[in-house]
């Protein structure tokens, strides 16, 4: 097979795009590909992350007929930088921290799907992040005190349910 | 003047080391991506906006806490030319993205070469940690430390439930992306490499080409990283990371002994001849070279090549690369004309080892 760009030497890049079902394949040479890659390397092809996320937020605006109940309405947008939630799905990019906060539940399929997760569970600021520390450590021995519980281990129980109480009061303190 | 070190030397002080299983893993890298309160993300900010960032993070490089980690050189992207931008890529010490399309763009990059913080690339703050060979672990230390003294100073954007907010959704949570760099020709020569590799992203983990995201694997290097930022924390991420790269390791060891193994002879001729033709070819294009480049790398970690060490072929990589060729011989090339220096370049190097 001929490269489709010069038509001269072989093509030994092949690949294929799919957008929204339309299948489009590319057979180029070296050479071609070459020339079109000139920019910086890893910029080349233009095929970016980003336009993979927009994909799957697409998805998410435009799956009409099966779930219409998390159906976005065309108003939703971030008060603080102006980016609408259309926007961001064609982007794939927050436009500023606050987006996260308006477009808030609306992004857990989108997380969901990218890290198989919703919620941080790691590093915390140390300034701002005592008190994340401290609901963590509460939520960690909630759980302890209903397996205590279960388990009919009462007097742990109680020591686990005092101790909740302090530091309940700590943050509540803060 | 803007400082232009960097850019004149194709090996980064810190590649000159040897550290554990540096002959199958050549690079740890760790990049912490942060942003500040109150202040659109690079991508909306206006010019004004940026140099307010800019500014800001600037004045914490310039506070005892982080002079305290070594000396640190800014250098501002709109200051130098675009082939000096090119090689700091080349080298891995700024990201494409940062020399491409950045306003008021700017990195911080210690002495060694070792750390380069970014300013105004797609988030406000990148901080980077490069170290030689597996040390995944060492460069989170280092990078989590710096982190720790820019925070002592600025608000970032951090969100109870979401973690620390970052302008693409795939960094969202820790902003934590760890990769390490691999060379592995015996699992390329084998075959196996596809199954290994299709398997790694099967555990949350990513294969890239050597300078990241939508470039193609050249001369048998990966780079291995994380995928997941969000729900788990940074030490799982790591431990994820260095368990599936020491597994890795061991296949490519395996698949290195088969090899000699069961075929010594058509292994030793395949890295002869790499070797004699990158030191007498008069054209060398960069595919070949990479490839070449490899099969003597091998050789040299095999033993079957004397001569030229690690960190010299650690050099090669980046030299031969384009922007470094231009930067070198002083002027612009056209591919063609890339192709003879590189081949130049190889050959002189090599006569010297």
């Amino acid at each position: 097979m001929l490269c489709q760009e010069c038509g001269k030497r072989p093509a030994t890049l092949h690949f294929t795009k799919i957008v929204n079902g339309e299948k489009n394949e590319f057979h180029i040479c070296e050479t071609c590909a070459r020339e079109r890659g000139e920019m910086l390397p890893g910029t080349s092809g233009g095929f970016s992350i980003h336009s993979l996320l927009s994909g799957l937020l697409d998805f998410e605006t435009a799956g009409k007929g099966m779930a219409s109940s998390v159906k976005t309405p065309q108003s939703l947008r971030c008060e603080e930088c102006g980016m609408t939630y259309t926007q961001f799905s064609k982007i794939g990019r927050f436009g500023c921290s606050s987006c996260y906060k308006y477009f808030g539940d609306r992004l857990d399929p989108l997380f969901k799907r990218v890290h198989g997760n919703t919620v941080h569970v790691g590093k915390v600021p140390k300034r701002s992040g005592s008190r994340i520390q401290l609901k963590r450590q509460i939520d960690d021995l909630k759980l302890e005190l209903q397996r205590r519980i279960q388990q009919e281990e009462f007097e742990e129980a109680a020591q686990l349910r005092d101790r909740i109480r302090t530091l309940e009061k700590e943050m509540a303190g803060q | 003047m803007p400082n232009l070190r960097f850019t004149e030397k194709a090996l980064s002080e810190w590649m000159r080391g040897t550290a554990s299983d540096s002959d199958i893993v050549i690079s740890s890298r760790v990049r912490i991506a942060r942003n500040l309160q109150h202040m659109p993300f690079p991508l909306l900010a206006t010019r004004q906006q940026s140099e307010e960032v800019l500014n800001r993070l600037a004045q914490v490089a310039e506070t005892p806490n982080l002079k305290s980690l070594g000396t640190f050189y800014t250098v501002k992207l709109d200051e130098i030319e675009p082939i000096d931008k090119r090689v700091l890529v080349e080298k891995h010490l700024i990201s494409p993205s940062l020399a491409g399309e950045s306003q008021n763009g700017a990195v911080m990059i210690s002495e060694d070469e070792s750390v380069s913080i970014m300013i105004n690339e797609e988030d406000h703050l990148r901080i980077q940690c490069l170290y030689p060979g597996f040390q995944v672990r060492e460069a989170w230390e280092k990078a989590t430390a710096i982190d720790d003294l820019f925070e002592a100073e600025v608000d970032y954007a951090f969100d109870d439930k979401r973690g620390y907010l970052t302008s693409c959704p795939t960094n969202v949570g820790t902003g934590l992306r760890a990769s390490v760099m691999m060379h592995l020709p015996a699992l390329v020569m084998t075959q196996q490499i596809n199954r290994i590799l299709s398997a790694v992203s099967q555990v949350g983990l990513t294969v890239r080409g050597i300078y990241g995201e939508g470039s193609e694997a050249i001369g048998n290097l990966f780079q291995i990283s994380n995928q997941i930022t969000l729900g788990q924390t940074e030490y799982e991420i790591i431990d994820n990371l260095h368990s599936v790269v020491l597994q890795i390791i061991e296949h490519e060891k395996n698949a290195r002994a088969r090899l000699m193994n069961d075929s010594r002879l058509r292994i030793t001729d395949r890295i002869k001849r790499s070797y004699g033709i990158l030191s007498y070819a008069e054209v060398m294009d960069s595919k070949e070279a990479g490839q070449r480049l490899s099969d003597v790398r091998l050789g040299i970690d095999l033993g079957i090549v004397q001569g030229p060490s690690i960190p010299v072929m650690n050099e090669l990589n980046v030299m031969t690369q384009p922007g470094f060729l231009q930067k070198k011989y002083g002027h612009d090339m056209n591919s063609e004309e890339r192709d003879i220096y590189r081949a130049r370049l190889i050959r002189e190097t090599l006569a010297k080892a």
